[in-house]
């Protein structure tokens, strides 16, 4: 069962940090739901939403409503691993689609699933800026432009090898 | 320099690299800081509104102007904001600039700063760009260390993902760390923005640009570009051409120059279809429009807009439906739900559009798709319902035989065979999310 745990010291040290950037405290309240989540696993459970309140002094209905709004912020668990491919204008005109669906075979989901071990989570995305670039796929905050669909079994190999 | 391709805000790029305090100050960085510092807050301003220097990010506002209706003895500090939230679909200009020439977008803060009378700066930057902020972050460093700040503050503060955070009142709200959604117009910005201050908010590319209005004058700088609006653009070209990528080029280029001469023309010996001159949100463009100068004013003659210089070319494959149902669901992603015509219009728009698309749609809907559109513009708060209206009532004005095309049971003329058939949009794949829940082991 997952035990409910406030934030690490070094990361709520970090949040008290950001505050004193702002002539208001709330203003930290993106940077610090993003460090939650990196401490998290990736997502944002409840217990963090709490933790940031907490940090912050705000309640964690404020800090969900926050959450809810932003695509980079996840209130559901991902892998430990997110390939994001851009779907989005440019990207469709040079093959998105075509790279979507060999990530969703070769990682045997459909977009905006995880794979059953956990590893992966493959998401159809907006416009990420790499238009000139396309097609991007972001594969944990890197981003690979162009990518083939034959490069998609090489990503995920290494994907898998990284652990 | 002058005679071929001026550059500005890639000048000096060639060969070196200027994400270094060094290489920066070797190709005559922190110059134009020094001499502006030297100089009276106003007369800086002056230049600036002399030079004719208008945003690059899609509006094309004077800055100058913009600075001039700061509110003035407030008792309040005085805030710089620096839009570096680039999201437009198309775009990817400032993503380079910050990535190549992070020392030329803070040295124009510190400029400006200094013009504006501000000790404090903020540069909202997009959460997806993790890699340009680390750049910038790691040149702010430099820049502190060798002291050239002179006592200005400037916060580098990513977002999270939202494309409404780059309308400027919505940015402002979620750096106050509210929900990003835009705010009513008036009070604007310069009187009441950032924590109810007079807040000063420009485009990454704009601001890198301000010590080249300095280095050069207005008088020179306003010799470059078109006459109504001189300097340089980063010119984002993608899609259906050969070469796609960033490229600087003096405004008042035509896009006949910029998608055959610069991009290598349309890719795979395709016929040009259409034209999006200024990134997805506006009024595409027929080839006959493509001698049409990328100056504000001539692209909005021609019936569109300048945009934030995002060129997306589109070629003979592309179903003009399909491509209006992608625009709209990425709009209908975007709506932050606070003004009722963009929310539920751009919900209508995709509805209707889709329909359309496989072939359930009968003329009435096509009158209804129109009627939409009429009741989403200008009956918002921002301009993101406008958005959504533009390429779609666009695309049905100029391509209305495809349209009609596929009434009445005919279905998609391309019969499965769209270079973009099928493209799977992220607001699909969270109409299904709610259908089935992920589980990860512990």
């Amino acid at each position: 069962m997952t035990r409910e745990r406030e934030v690490t010291a070094e990361t709520y040290a970090k949040i008290q940090k950001l505050r004193r950037q702002y002539p208001r405290s709330r203003s930290a309240v993106l940077p610090a739901l993003t460090l939650a989540q990196e401490e998290y696993g990736g997502w944002l459970p409840p217990e963090a939403l709490r933790a940031v309140a907490d940090a912050l002094e705000e309640t964690p209905a404020y800090c969900l409503s926050i959450a809810s709004f932003y695509d980079m912020l996840h209130l559901e668990p991902v892998g430990r691993h997110m390939v994001e491919v851009c779907t989005n204008l440019s990207c469709a005109l040079v093959g998105a689609q075509a790279v979507l669906d060999a990530f969703a075979d070769e990682l045997d989901v459909r977009p905006g699933e995880t794979t059953q071990d956990g590893e992966v989570t493959l998401r159809a995305i907006e416009c990420a800026g790499g238009c000139g670039r396309a097609p991007v796929v972001v594969v944990d905050h890197v981003y690979h432009e162009p990518l083939r669909p034959e490069d998609v079994p090489g990503v995920v190999e290494e994907l898998r090898a990284r652990g | 320099m002058r005679a071929g391709n001026p550059t500005l805000l890639t000048a000096g790029t060639e060969g070196r690299d200027l994400t270094r305090l060094d290489e920066y100050r070797d190709v005559g960085g922190y110059v134009a800081l020094t001499r502006a510092r030297k100089m009276e807050p106003q007369a800086i301003v002056d230049e600036i509104t002399a030079a004719t220097l208008r945003g690059r990010g899609g509006a094309g506002f004077p800055m100058g102007r913009k600075a001039s209706l700061l509110a003035k003895d407030t008792g309040k500090p005085v805030y710089l904001v620096v839009n570096a939230d680039e999201s437009e679909p198309g775009a990817f200009k400032d993503r380079d600039v910050m990535r190549t020439t992070p020392h030329r977008l803070i040295e124009g803060c510190l400029i400006t700063a200094h013009g504006i009378g501000s000790q404090s700066v903020f540069i909202y930057i997009r959460g997806e760009y993790l890699h340009e902020f680390e750049v910038m972050r790691a040149a702010l460093k430099e820049a502190r260390k060798a002291e050239l700040l002179g006592g200005v503050t400037i916060v580098l503060h990513r977002g999270a993902g939202a494309y409404i955070c780059g309308e400027e009142t919505a940015l402002l709200e979620s750096l106050e760390g509210s929900r990003g959604q835009p705010r009513p117009r008036p009070p604007f910005p310069p009187v009441t923005g950032l924590y109810g201050a007079p807040t000063q908010i420009n485009n990454v590319s704009t601001i890198a640009l301000v010590p080249k209005v300095v280095e050069l004058g207005a008088a020179e700088f306003s010799k470059i570009g078109a006459p109504s609006a001189p300097g340089t653009a980063v010119f984002s070209i993608s899609g259906n051409v050969a070469r796609p990528g960033n490229y600087e080029r003096e405004l008042g280029v035509t896009l006949r120059d910029l998608i055959y001469d610069v991009a290598g023309g349309v890719a795979d010996g395709r016929e040009l279809k259409a034209v999006i001159p200024g990134g997805s949100s506006v009024p595409v463009l027929t080839p006959d429009q493509i001698d049409t100068p990328m100056d504000y004013d001539s692209i909005g003659a021609a019936g569109s807009f300048f945009g934030s210089a995002a060129i997306i070319v589109v070629d003979d494959r592309c179903c003009m439906v399909q491509l209006a149902l992608r625009a709209a669901q990425f709009y209908m992603h975007e709506s932050c739900g606070k003004c009722t015509p963009c929310r539920i219009g751009t919900r209508w728009l995709v509805q209707l559009l889709t329909k359309l698309e496989e072939g359930r749609a009968s003329a009435t809907d096509l009158a209804l798709l129109d009627d939409v559109c009429d009741r989403m513009l200008g009956k918002s708060l921002c301009a993101l319902g406008d958005f959504a209206v533009y390429p779609v009532s666009s695309y049905f004005r100029k391509y209305r035989d495809e349209f009609e095309g596929h009434l009445d049971g005919a279905g998609c003329p391309f019969a499965g065979a769209s270079s973009i058939e099928g493209i799977l949009a992220p607001s699909a794949m969270h109409d299904r999310h709610a259908l089935w829940t992920t589980t990860v082991p512990a």
